[in-house]
């Protein structure tokens, strides 16, 4: 178990870590979501060792690990670019930390053998990485963090830098090959569907500070305030403001009927956060209210379409299937359902999420 | 289907002109000479490879191209490990780099006769600080009439003028290697040596390769500094191929063999040249790079 107790980390004045508290253990993938500079990267360091927090402590199973230099941590840690020793071939990569731990060569001949056959390189072990598609250089230093059976494993967004297809499959593998070595293992993205499909927990990162950590699936259906759901939505979040009277909200110059969600609030100004998937071309439910946008840009992805389109003095994003191809500056209908709102007080705190029924 | 245009000559046509005025013309002026015997009034004889033949069975030649041999191949091991490890002493980042990089600059800014010069008043026993102090330290140093002295003074002069060019190539290529790899080193617990040979050094091989080659044709191609210093001497010890060369065409007048001369000295620059690259480019192809 890691622990994470009111880590700061202040570099040339400025907070680049505030008041991180966390708690992570080996039964689950733990991701780190964030944009970029979020404070990703900066976590990941000190949690490996190689930067010293400014203040605050950190337990690993209990002990404090403050001031254990990183070569003593027993951490592994793979990164955005494809690292490796370019002078080496792929077997003496893979056992290069081995190597340093004075490991024994037969034991090490079996280790190095495990973690290529586990990350399926046996076949590249003579070559140098030089020799190997980016895909594959991947796997080396995966490989790498593997044989070494560190106790933390950092990957911070290992998968960015490969192509569509190799992400899919690294991503399924990942959290199943270092969970049978009882590693924690903590995984940096900067994209929210990343996270959905690696599932485990999630810790919603955002200008240095830990805004929300949980169950992923509980994260992103219930986000503490405006800036989690933000963070963890892609495409971006819609967010209005609105003026909730009575069973009525105010949207610009629109009336909508309340969700049934919303019927405890109280009268005042929310925020409301819309999915982009939420918004629809055609009316789904009786709730369904029709709207007027004008078109900015419509965007094809292969089977859905993005709709860039100005409502109510905001720049939205849909989300619909289909392939729909719209004009800039074209009038088109459509279609909001209040169910589906998530609504923030003026301070960005949730005030209410839609029902689980209805996302 | 390919469609001609001919226009393309206009832009052709001056680079053409400059580069036949430049090189082509002059060079084949030399390869008239050196086939050729003269007496003056314009008249000339064939004389065939008379002229080549006489400077390759020279020993004075074969002295001369020792020499430069001898000094490239000094140089060359002083100044590429120098200059690596001054590049590996330097700051990545911060204000210091600046100051660094203009402190490594300012040697290449100074023209070869200045250098030569600077030297060869440092170095005198009466004025210069240099052969003043290790006059005075009991140290008999005379680049006037010692070889071996004015071997010292002409490859410290070279190091010092030059090692900063390998330093300032080895600098480049360090600070493009990624922080990750060092912090991976880190992590891994790779001492500083084990960091040098693997990361470090593999990522240098390109710069490096260029630094060797144009500190070799560049040192192969010395002429100024022993010139200034001791014109050759003491006796003929500082003649290389390129003092020679000037002898004999300006000093003597022999232009038919200093025109042999010139165009051996140029064929083995180019060999040389080219054996260097050959070779290093080989290993470099050995280790392929198919995916990057």
């Amino acid at each position: 178990m890691l622990e994470l107790i009111q880590v700061n980390k202040v570099v040339d004045g400025e907070a680049t870590l505030e008041d991180v508290n966390l708690t992570l253990s080996n039964n689950a993938i733990n991701i780190l979501l964030g944009p970029t500079l979020s404070g990703k990267t900066t976590l990941m360091r000190v949690m490996a060792g190689l930067d010293r927090p400014s203040s605050g402590d950190i337990l690993f199973n209990g002990e404090s690990v403050i001031g254990v230099p990183v070569q003593k941590r027993n951490v592994a840690m793979v990164y955005q670019q494809f690292i490796n020793y370019p002078s080496l071939t792929v077997f003496e990569n893979i056992a290069s930390p081995l190597r340093v731990l004075k490991v024994d060569s037969r034991s090490i001949i079996k280790k190095v053998q495990r973690a290529a056959a586990m990350l399926q390189i046996t076949d590249l072990l003579d070559r140098t990485p030089e020799q190997l598609s980016g895909g594959q250089q991947q796997r080396v230093a995966l490989a790498r963090a593997l044989a070494k059976r560190a106790k933390l494993v950092l990957l911070d967004e290992p998968l960015a830098n490969l192509d569509y297809k190799l992400r899919e499959e690294l991503r399924s593998d990942l959290p199943k090959l270092f969970s049978e070595q009882g590693a924690i293992l903590v995984y940096a993205t900067t994209e929210p569907i990343e996270a959905l499909l690696l599932a485990g927990k999630t810790a919603v990162m955002h200008e240095g500070r830990v805004r929300q950590f949980g169950t992923t699936i509980e994260v992103f259906n219930n986000p503490r305030d405006i800036t989690a759901a933000r963070v963890f939505s892609d495409p971006p979040l819609n967010i209005g403001t609105v003026t909730k009277m009575g069973a009525l909200l105010n949207l610009g110059e629109y009336s909508l009927p309340l969700g049934s969600q919303a019927n405890d609030l109280t009268d005042t100004e929310y925020q409301v956060g819309i999915r982009p998937h939420n918004i629809s071309l055609n009316r789904d439910g009786e709730n369904s209210v029709e709207i007027l946008g004008t078109v900015t840009v419509s965007e094809i992805t292969g089977s859905e379409s993005f709709i860039h389109f100005h409502f109510a003095d905001c720049h939205w994003v849909a989300l619909v299937h289909g392939i729909h191809i719209f004009g800039q500056g074209e009038e088109i209908q459509l279609y909001l359902n209040p169910e589906t709102f998530y609504f923030f007080y003026r301070d960005g705190k949730l005030a209410q999420a839609p029902e689980d029924s209805i996302r | 289907m390919k469609r001609w245009n001919n226009k393309a000559w206009l832009l052709v046509v001056p680079m053409l002109a400059l580069v036949a005025f430049s090189a082509v013309i002059p060079l084949m002026t030399v390869v008239n000479y050196s086939v050729q015997d003269s007496f003056g009034n314009n008249e000339f004889f064939w004389v065939g490879t008379e002229w080549f033949q006489e400077v390759l069975r020279s020993e004075r030649f074969h002295n001369a191209l020792l020499r430069n041999l001898a000094f490239s191949g000094i140089v060359l091991v002083i100044e590429i490990p120098l200059g690596i490890a001054v590049a590996l002493c330097m700051p990545r980042r911060g204000p210091m780099v600046s100051v660094c990089l203009v402190l490594m600059a300012l040697p290449l800014l100074i023209p070869w006769n200045v250098v030569g010069t600077i030297w060869q008043i440092f170095g005198r026993a009466d004025i210069g600080l240099l052969g003043y102090s290790l006059a005075g330290a009991g140290l008999d140093y005379n680049y006037a009439q010692n070889p071996l002295d004015a071997w010292f003074t002409i490859i410290l002069m070279d190091v010092w003028h030059w090692t900063s060019l390998v330093v300032l190539l080895c600098y480049s290529g360090l600070v493009a290697v990624p922080d990750a790899y060092y912090q991976a080193a880190r992590i891994d617990g790779a001492s500083r040596w084990a960091v040098f040979l693997n990361i470090q050094l593999p990522r240098l091989k390109r710069v490096l390769l260029i630094a060797i080659l144009l500190r070799f044709m560049d040192s192969f191609m010395i002429y100024t500094e022993p010139f200034v210093l001791t014109g050759g001497g003491p006796g003929n010890s500082t003649t290389f191929l390129s003092i020679d060369l000037v002898q004999m065409a300006i000093g003597q007048f022999d232009l038919g063999p200093a025109a042999a001369m010139s165009l051996v000295y140029f064929l083995i620059i180019l060999l040389l040249s080219w054996i260097f690259y050959t070779i290093m480019t080989s290993t470099d192809d050995a280790a392929g790079s198919p995916g990057s």
